[in-house]
């Protein structure tokens, strides 16, 4: 089953840190990944994030298996930069018939993947931590989004695992009434596309319904809404942030003195 | 306190042909407890949707007035309470205290006077859980209570209820009604509920309004007068109407079995423990098995299992004729033997008229062209949906999709019929057609088992009950 709601245990710090903050802070280390055309940088970078882990409060089973599919990705960005790199130059390291790898080829190719590697970590590491209530909370409340936009999403957020356990029960339906995809691509397309719209029909009738219960408690009337929960950045938040900052840019300073830092071209 | 008026109001959804209601003249004096009734498509819940200032310019057209203590409705949603039916789509937080919370931030209540209201009013409505407890694992009972207290948290002058049980099993309803009790108890506010269930509500109201189709006033006054002049009519017009006894349909002889569930189980993968776990039965034809039980026992797996819809973990559901299993067997073939039709008609619609709708699973089965025809005509008679052969299936009355979806079941001349909650949610006159018409399959020859809450309805059909209670069989006994 679908499952937005936060992995970590709600104590540990960076879990009890301001959304708004994490975000800027994943917003520094990932920029700064994505930007940097060596390896040293994200190496360094994701050094920093995994000495990071224990305070996120994550077991690490459950973050390894929220990581995987996007540490496959970065595995085959690697492998696909290493392979079909379009200068081949350096020495070389293997080679077998049109395939040759180099080592200037894999050394681009590992730093391509590392760079996922951090942006993935990061944004896992915020967003695994962050109740979406709250993220919602802080984006009207310190970066002033509009409430109907921002509480509006977290309301619709709220459905999609309904969509799907009412997808089961269409298919289950659509069996009782003699219809199944098989083995027929033709037959399967025409299924999903007629699953597809019966669960859109349901769908749009749940959203209005949840629209007027949310305009009959008052949603989007005039007056400005208070709130029950207050964010706002703490020391602890600004420290969170300044110490995201500090690394990107010693990770920079420290590539530049070892002479490997690149800007990506 | 809030007195209501409506003025020659008139409201046409957009793009419909025929008003919702014409010109209804009512008035609801302060700190009234009203009940309003009436059969679907009487407009009830639009009259109750007009007084919360739902009704807004872009979705129908309106004419006369709609005031509250004398001012437009429209300007005043703050005092007015609504609680719907379905539960589900009325919580908008995961978290159930941000659930309460949510109606008071949008009434921009002082931050710190938020919280004692929110606990104030989750007691109020007897709520079991903390704040933080996920809305997604409460029940539907639990779910609409919490919704209540988000109606009450905001202190309305008028409080709406738009049939407050009808999606919810017996014990859920109940803990409803006794939430409703406490908290109206304690306030003044006036009060306005639509229900089908006429006895259980009774006691919480003081003056009975009766609606005809539009919105026509046909009786007003106290419970017991109106009841006594008007009880037959009401009953007529598809009113459960209180003391009103309930029809029995006994059955003849059972035949020979037509459906075997054997040591049937299913265990959910991560699940603590099996959804159903080695229940066993055997279904004759000519008899109804209801399957009781409460919430969560198993009794709509036991259905799917049983309809083959859904391969079980363990066990086997068989009909005479068949060498494989029901849920190894090819949809198009599985629907020439067991018909299923499931709690939700629009989920089994799969084509864009009545007429194709039940030509489907034949034709699927490569029936013969005439055959096709003359067994889609014969279910359009029996099941009076004659005059509706080119209608869109999403278009039909609650009473008429239910039909339809019970004749799309049969068409393919299945032995056994499965049926998931059945009248859940219908108005007395759809319920006693169901009777009738379940009655009359049965008599045919049909195999019937109905998942139900429905006491009356088991009563009136089955001889034999099957009772579960988590995942297990619980009791079987013979009812007559």
């Amino acid at each position: 089953m679908l499952t937005i709601e936060p992995i970590c245990d709600p104590r540990a710090p960076i879990a009890r840190a301001n959304p708004v903050a994490k975000l800027f802070a994943v917003a520094a280390v990932s920029t700064t990944a994505l930007l940097a055309g060596d390896w040293l940088t994200p190496l360094l970078l994701l050094a920093a994030l995994i000495a990071v882990v224990p305070f996120a409060g994550i077991r690490l089973g459950p973050l390894l298996r929220r990581l995987r599919w996007l540490l496959v990705a970065a595995g085959t960005v690697a492998v696909v930069n290493t392979v079909f790199a379009a200068e081949k130059t350096g020495t070389v390291l293997f080679s077998a018939g049109p395939l040759e790898i180099t080592s200037d080829a894999s050394i681009d190719g590992v730093a391509l993947g590392l760079r996922v590697c951090v942006a993935a970590t990061a944004g896992v590491l915020g967003f695994a931590t962050t109740d979406p209530t709250d993220l919602a909370d802080a984006f009207t409340q310190q970066l002033r989004t509009s409430p109907r936009f921002t509480i509006g999403s977290l309301a619709a957020l709220r459905m999609l695992p309904l969509l799907g356990a009412e997808w089961q029960q269409i298919t289950t339906a659509r069996r009782a009434r003699g219809m199944e995809g098989g083995r027929n691509p033709v037959r399967r397309a025409r299924l999903f596309a007629s699953t597809m719209f019966t669960l859109l029909v349901g769908a749009m009738r749940r959203a209005g319904r949840l629209a007027d219960a949310m305009d009959a408690r008052g949603f989007d009337s005039e007056i400005p809404r208070t709130h029950a929960r207050i964010q706002r950045m703490r020391r602890t938040d600004w420290l969170l942030l300044a110490g995201a900052i500090t690394v990107a840019i010693a990770a920079v300073a420290v590539s530049f003195a070892y002479g490997t830092f690149d800007l990506l071209a | 306190m809030l007195s209501a008026e409506f003025r020659g109001f008139t409201w046409r959804h957009a793009g419909r042909r025929a008003p919702a209601v014409a010109d209804v003249d009512l008035r609801i004096e302060a700190g009234e407890r009203v009940l309003l009734l009436g059969p679907s498509g009487s407009g009830k819940s639009t009259l109750l949707a007009a007084l919360a200032g739902l009704l807004t310019t872009d979705s129908g057209d309106h004419d006369g007035e709609v005031l509250l203590d004398g001012k437009e409705a429209a300007g005043q949603r703050g005092r007015v309470g609504i609680l719907f039916q379905d539960p589900e789509t009325q919580l908008v937080m995961a978290r159930s205290g941000d659930d309460v919370a949510f109606g008071l931030e949008n009434q921009a209540v002082a931050p710190d006077e938020i919280w004692p209201r929110v606990h104030e009013s989750l007691e109020m409505v007897g709520f079991p859980y903390t704040t933080g407890h996920p809305t997604h694992a409460l029940s539907g009972g639990e779910q609409q209570r919490l919704a209540l207290a988000g109606v009450l948290a905001r202190r309305p002058d008028l409080i709406l209820l738009d049939e407050p049980t009808a999606n919810l099993d017996p014990e859920g309803a109940d803990s409803i009604r006794e939430a409703l009790r406490t908290a109206l108890a304690d306030t003044a506010a006036t009060l306005i509920v639509v229900e089908h269930r006429v006895a259980d509500i009774l006691n919480l109201v003081d003056r009975v309004i009766a609606l005809g189709p539009g919105g026509a006033v046909l009786a007003d006054g106290p419970a017991e007068a109106v009841f006594a002049e008007h009880g037959d009519m009401l009953a007529e017009q598809g009113v459960w109407v209180p003391g009103a006894e309930p029809p029995s349909h006994p059955d003849a002889n059972p035949g020979e079995t037509r459906l075997r569930g054997e040591a049937l189980t299913l265990v959910h993968s991560g699940a603590e423990r099996p959804a159903l776990d080695g229940v066993d039965f055997d279904l004759r034809a000519g008899e109804l098995l209801a399957v009781t039980g409460p919430n969560g026992s198993g009794k709509s797996t036991l259905a799917l299992l049983a309809g083959g819809l859904v391969r079980p973990t363990r066990g086997t559901a068989t009909v005479p004729g068949e060498s494989w299993p029901l849920h190894r067997l090819p949809a198009r073939r599985l629907a020439t033997r067991v018909g299923t039709v499931f709690q939700d008609p629009e989920h089994q619609f799969v084509t864009g008229t009545v007429r194709d709708e039940l030509a489907f699973a034949p034709h699927a089965a490569k029936w013969s062209r005439r055959r096709i025809d003359a067994r889609v005509s014969e279910l359009l008679e029996r099941l009076r949906l004659a005059h509706l052969t080119e209608a869109n299936p999403h278009t039909l009355s609650g009473g008429e999709a239910r039909r339809l979806s019970v004749a799309s079941a049969l068409a393919a001349a299945p032995e056994v019929l499965l049926l998931d909650e059945p009248t859940f949610g219908q108005d007395r006159r759809t319920w006693g057609e169901l009777v009738d018409l379940t009655a009359s399959i049965r008599d045919e020859g049909t195999a019937l088992l109905a998942v139900t809450h429905d006491r009356d309805f088991a009563a009136a059909l089955a001889s034999r009950e099957l009772v579960l209670r988590a995942g297990r069989t619980h009791a079987e006994a013979n009812r007559c």
